[in-house]
């Protein structure tokens, strides 16, 4: 009897695997972390598309995946998904936890739903588009570097700190769907800027931003273009007219200093 | 503009017999304290901008110089001694948070000073490193609870990552930026001589290193400056960073000014753009989350590099070292209050943190009461001087030890403390091309070889004498150790008995 049952299961792992082969499908329920980011590691061997169901919080899905592959997760993916990503394309059916392309280096992400907290940390390159709301400290010390220019499109609302420590690259906010006398940041936003450009909808009041940020007169046509293209890709992606939205009511806000502390010590 | 109240620190004596007006130290001084009066044909020298460096010293060709500490002084208080009266004048000038270099340099207790090794007399025989095999290999990553093998005697229990040191002792955490690529490069070829690392510290690491990968340890900071996954990927060991010894709870801030095309290329920001690392990773706020980052770079580095991290010593190190080593990393590194720095706030530098010795201690005591030592290496760092400290350290419990201080001292440093100011002459802490190409990597890399291959030998003369010929057999053996000069409390958290004991 217990010879046939493993047999059963044998068979069963096998058929399992073929059809993980075939469909580039792989179920998630109940599939350990460390597992399921090297089953994705041995199909993208074969074949850059694939397509996870049934993801219940496992962590690091994506890290430091390469181009050309693309990723499909259905359910939601835990913490720290994309860590250190280095140019594959994943596109979440559901909300994700904290610290999503943490780190990442290029690559593009696209969320149907709402996104935890640390969005984007120290991200470097990359798109990040989050069709709902996003947590605290969204696109925390994001930089760029020459040609690598890191973009966060989020169409609700952020938490506080947005943007602390930024660095580089930009963050642009659609604020769609808020409630009455709801916001469209946190407060703290831009704390301890020093780089990169956050574009919202819409004008909040001045306490909600730290001191290192300020709103900048000069929107130009390159701006305008900016907005456009991004705010188009999120229209087709998510299948949103956006009527309502004028590019015009954005507004910019950049670092006031790159060099933020600068006249804050005294050598000896 | 107020009267400024500031007074010389140094004094620069010329002896004009000697001074051939050759104009060496205008040359070299970065600080512009000599200049050359054409008209009397003499050489000058402003006190104020001395920071007693020696590099006129060192190169005036006919022994001229001489800096000496400048003879002005206050009226005798104990509690308002010099330096307490200057700081209030510079603050009270600039508004500024006073800023520091290198290590702590306040009169605290040295402990390793306090602690005597053992020897070999009559009962058992001390061994001559010269002519019997001594052993100073460690290894360094977790050990696994036992070992299982098959009929053939094929071990079948999978091995952690362990990283392998010829010595005990690895070059510590230095960031290209804070210090010269030339000082890096002279570390990198001197680890890859001698069977060590060094640390990349948080800054990248530029590309024409990567071929020193294999000894190379890559340290991920808070800014996550230039850290990718191929980055990750090659260094054999990855460091994870929460504090320094020198700043303990605060972050670091590299100025623009020192981010030049290189370092920015390095660090993989804008040129000019300062390098600002926050003082927490806001991906950790807890144990829990600190095990998060440490599976991050073992899932991105497939499970094969050793990953530490590296804390400062304070008052609750034992238990955060536990947790440390439940959240899964594999080595712990722990750095005193007398670590060395390229810039601190001079208040935190000067009080904040405990000494190594008494955090190493701790940690171990700590981490053999829970059972959970073998999970994990301990490092130590922050002020080990020479070899008796070393061998010390080992006996009270590390794995193996960090130098930084004394690295750069043996490529020239001469412990000015300015490294912030980016003017060294030496050619370590600048960013200055034409500072920096004053230190040769060929010729400084094997200072490095040479101090360190010194120490390995009398860390061998000090193991044989106690009839020890493998630096393995040393580890938490506190049996060598006793102490002179300290009290009661002192020796229970040592875990040492009083010398004569």
């Amino acid at each position: 009897m217990q010879v046939f049952q493993i047999f059963v299961y044998i068979v069963n792992k096998i058929i399992v695997y073929q059809v993980i082969k075939i469909m580039k499908v792989i179920d998630a329920l109940n599939v350990y972390y460390s597992d399921l980011n090297s089953l994705v590691d041995n199909l993208i061997e074969t074949d850059n598309n694939v397509t996870l169901k049934n993801v219940f919080g496992q962590r690091y899905i994506g890290r430091g995946l390469p181009k050309k592959v693309k990723l499909k997760i259905y359910g939601i993916p835990g913490n720290d998904m994309a860590a250190y990503m280095d140019g594959a394309e994943i596109e979440v059916f559901g909300n994700s936890q904290d610290a999503i392309g943490n780190t990442m280096n290029y690559g593009t992400i696209i969320i149907h739903g709402n996104c935890g907290d640390t969005l984007g940390y120290a991200m470097r390159g990359g798109e990040i588009y989050v069709e709902g709301n996003v947590g605290y400290r969204v696109g925390i010390h994001m930089k760029e570097y020459k040609e690598m220019k890191p973009v966060i499109v989020i169409g609700g609302r952020a938490g506080d700190f947005l943007g602390e420590y930024m660095a580089g690259g930009a963050i642009i906010l659609l604020g769609l769907n808020l409630a009455k006398n709801e916001d469209i940041i946190g407060k703290f936003c831009g704390i301890g800027m020093h780089g990169g450009v956050i574009y919202l909808n819409g004008t909040p009041d001045k306490y909600r931003f730290g001191k290192e940020i300020a709103k900048s007169v000069n929107i130009t046509s390159e701006d305008i273009l900016f907005l456009r293209k991004h705010i188009d890709f999120y229209k087709k992606t998510f299948n949103n007219q956006l009527n309502n939205l004028k590019v015009e009511s954005f507004s910019k806000y950049v670092a006031l200093n790159k060099n933020p502390y600068s006249n804050m010590y005294c050598t000896y | 503009m107020s009267l400024n109240f500031n007074t010389p620190d140094f004094e620069v004596i010329r002896e004009e017999s000697r001074c051939i007006q050759c104009k060496v130290c205008v040359h070299q001084c970065a600080n512009t304290v000599h200049s050359y009066d054409e008209e009397d044909n003499v050489v000058c020298a402003d006190d104020t901008k001395c920071v007693n460096c020696h590099r006129c010293v060192t190169l005036c060709p006919t022994k001229a110089l001489i800096i000496r500490r400048h003879p002005l002084e206050f009226r005798e208080n104990s509690n308002w001694c010099g330096k307490a009266i200057k700081e209030i004048y510079k603050q009270s000038q600039t508004g500024g948070v006073l800023l520091s270099s290198m290590g702590n340099p306040e009169p605290f207790t040295i402990y390793w000073d306090r602690i005597l090794l053992n020897a070999s007399q009559v009962t058992n025989p001390s061994i001559d490193p010269l002519r019997e095999p001594m052993e100073t290999k460690v290894m360094i990553g977790r050990k696994p609870e036992k070992l299982e093998f098959d009929s053939d005697g094929k071990l079948l229990t999978k091995m952690p990552p362990n990283i392998e040191l010829k010595i005990p002792v690895m070059f510590s955490a230095m960031s290209y930026g804070s210090i010269s690529r030339n000082a890096h490069e002279s570390l990198a070829r001197a680890a890859e001589e001698l069977g060590i690392f060094y640390n990349t510290g948080e800054g990248g690491l530029n590309r024409e290193f990567y071929k020193y990968g294999k000894n190379t340890i890559v340290q991920v900071a808070s800014g996550r400056f230039g850290v990718h996954k191929e980055y990750l990927n090659t260094g054999a060991a990855i460091e994870i960073k929460i504090g320094q010894g020198a700043k303990p709870g605060i972050g670091g801030h590299l100025p623009g000014k020192k981010v030049g095309e290189d370092v920015s290329a390095t660090r993989m920001i804008p040129v000019g753009s300062d390098a600002i690392s926050p003082a927490p990773h806001h991906d950790i706020y807890s144990i829990e989350d600190l095990r998060q980052l440490i599976f991050s770079l073992k899932e991105v580095t497939g499970y094969k590099k050793p990953v530490f991290v590296k804390i400062a010593a304070v008052h609750n190190s034992a238990a955060i070292a536990s947790g440390i080593v439940r959240a899964g990393a594999d080595a712990i590194v722990v750095d005193g209050f007398r670590g060395g720095t390229g810039a601190a706030p001079t208040r935190i530098r000067n009080n904040v943190g405990i000494p190594i010795e008494l955090a190493l201690a701790a940690i171990d005591q700590r981490l053999r009461e829970e059972g959970i030592r073998n999970y994990c290496s301990l490092i130590v760092a922050g002020s080990i001087r020479n070899s008796s400290d070393v061998v010390k350290a080992i006996a009270l419990g590390a794995d193996a030890v960090y130098i930084g201080s004394a690295a750069v001292i043996a490529l020239g440093c001469h412990m000015c403390h300015s490294c912030s100011t980016g003017k060294c002459n030496w050619g370590i802490a600048t960013q200055y091309p034409e500072l920096v190409k004053r230190l040769n990597p060929d010729v400084m890399y094997k200072r490095l070889v040479n101090l360190i291959s010194a120490w390995n030998h009398e860390i061998q003369e000090l193991l044989g004498g106690m009839g020890i010929n493998a630096i393995e057999s040393l580890r938490g053996n506190r049996l060598m150790l006793r102490g002179v000069d300290l009290n009661e409390k002192e020796l229970e958290i040592l875990g040492i008995k009083y010398a004569g004991e």
